[in-house]
């Protein structure tokens, strides 16, 4: 008979090559899914020649990625230019630790929750890690020596400002319903109803701060093709120009999972298993997001500071504020 | 009020694009779905013949003239009888950018366009079609139009022998 240990060992295993299989797939066939659903809302296919409907296409990009030439340019940083895609795609990949993504599991005798980690400030780990994406983005259009990178990576700090605040401002009140900073305390206090219906006001201001984040539309302001090119990744090509795109796209799931988990009740739901559940609600949410960018024109980035201040902060403001009031009366 | 407005603009957008997604596209899926192309479409250049079965090409090189990219090139000679004919006649269709000037400026209708517009090649050199290339076993479009019928071949060899007419100069006769 194995020591107990080592099944557990080999469980953990397991979960973690999970999780990481699952997460660069998810994010692979999200780019595909995004395709299709942006060509479908202009009149077009997408891509559908690769496989059946286009599902190998994923696949023949990553290889097409692989192949390209891996330019560094003439008077970069190269050091810097090196480690930047690495940030970008590593800060989103490891995001995921925390996040719950279903029911804890009972096997072999033992417990075993469905989440990497389950850190008592998971929140607080998922807000440091999305500021520290950002020194990817900021890092690679600096070290590219390139006009249009280096105002990419501007944008991308000026947008930092913009949204953080009103970002970590309209989790407070989930902070407060819950009672936690744990993300699995937090999906249980919503086992009967969604904070999302508790408190529409953060859920609407944490959508709007998350779409700022993601930096897609309407919010792709360091990326913003018909301006600067291609932003803080003009001058990357091949699988470094890879590591940026897959980071944006897990990027998207972790922030999909992120509004499900503190919003949506997570896993919680009638009929169907939890896991099910809670990766229903992050397509969801991740197709928002597509539709969103199918919709939305890009702001000004003036007018993205202009919003986030002077609207979404003192709405999440108000909102702790008045939630705070309320859980204080509650308690009476 | 304008709070309101702009909630009103923003739903409107997401309609507008959830109900665009549900609609047929629009896409022609090239290589196994081909569009018809009107009939007066703009593509491959071919030399077409008289009712008669004769060539309609008379050499004059007045598609040569109006071709901006000068893709056209032929060379002028004459049958026994007087008929003009284009010795040889070569299109060069990787520089053809098939503006259509050549058969507006052709006088016998010999020069048309066709509707063939699948001509890409991985080799160059093969666009670059020789008269035998370009000419088809039909009349095209004006089916009933015959240049020397209307015109008569009108002259005679050799030069000079009709009426009213001067034998030829010999242009190196007036040299210094």
């Amino acid at each position: 008979m194995m020591p107990d240990w080592i099944i557990t060992a080999i469980l953990v295993a397991i979960k973690l090559g999970f999780v990481l299989a699952l997460l660069l797939t998810g994010a692979a066939y999200l780019v595909l899914a995004e395709r299709k659903l942006l060509g479908r809302m202009q009149l077009r296919y997408g891509p559908n020649r690769v496989g059946p409907f286009g599902l190998m296409q994923p696949l023949a990009d990553a290889v097409k990625l692989l192949m390209k030439e891996d330019f560094i340019p003439a008077q970069g940083d190269k050091v810097l230019f090196f480690i930047a895609p690495g940030i970008a795609a590593v800060t989103a990949l490891i995001t995921f630790a925390v996040i719950p993504f279903g029911p804890p599991l009972r096997l072999f005798g033992r417990e075993m929750p469905l989440v990497v980690c389950d850190l008592n400030i998971g929140l607080l780990y998922f807000l440091g890690l999305s500021s520290l994406a950002v020194y990817g983005i900021a890092l690679g259009g600096w070290a590219s020596n390139s006009k249009y990178a280096l105002l990419g990576s501007i944008r991308a700090l000026a947008q930092l400002i913009s949204y953080e605040l009103s970002m970590g401002l309209s989790i407070v009140p989930v902070v407060l319903m819950a009672r936690s900073f744990s993300l699995t305390e937090i999906v249980n206090a919503q086992t009967h109803i969604p904070f999302a219906l508790l408190n529409p006001p953060a859920f609407l201001v944490f959508l709007i701060s998350v779409l700022a984040e993601s930096k897609r539309t309407p919010f792709d302001i360091p990326e913003a093709e018909n301006e600067i090119v291609a932003g803080f990744h003009t001058e990357y090509s091949g699988m470094r120009f890879g590591m940026f795109f897959v980071g944006e796209y897990i990027n998207v799931i972790i922030l999909s999972s992120m509004v499900t988990v503190l919003f949506l009740g997570g896993w919680h739901g009638p009929l169907l298993p939890g896991i099910v559940w809670f990766f229903g609600k992050v397509m969801l949410i991740a197709f928002l997001f597509i539709w969103t960018r199918g919709t939305l024109p890009r702001f000004r980035y003036d007018q993205l500071m202009h919003f986030g201040w002077k609207v979404l902060v003192p709405i999440a403001l108000l909102n702790v504020v008045v939630t705070g009031a309320i859980l204080l009366l509650l308690q009476g | 009020m304008n709070l309101i407005r702009g909630i009103k603009g923003t739903a409107q957008a997401y309609w507008i694009t959830l109900r665009t997604m549900f609609r047929k596209p629009v896409t022609i899926q090239y290589p196994e779905q081909k569009r018809q192309p009107f009939p007066r479409y703009r593509a491959r250049i071919v030399l077409t013949r008289d009712p008669d079965g004769g060539e309609r090409c008379v050499a004059c090189y007045l598609c040569s003239a109006a071709c901006p990219v000068d893709c056209i090139s032929m060379q002028a000679a004459e049958a026994k009888d007087g008929r003009r004919y284009a010795e040889w006649f070569r299109i060069n269709f990787t520089r053809c950018i098939f503006c259509g000037l050549c058969t507006e400026a052709c006088p016998t209708r010999a020069i048309q366009m066709t509707s063939d517009y699948e001509i890409c090649n991985r080799d160059p050199l093969d666009l670059v079609y020789e008269k035998t290339d370009l000419l088809i076993d039909d009349t095209g479009k004006d089916p009933d139009y015959n240049f020397y019928r209307h015109a008569g071949i009108g002259v005679v060899n050799p030069r000079g022998g009709n009426e009213d007419e001067k034998p030829p100069a010999d242009v190196r006769d007036l040299l210094p």
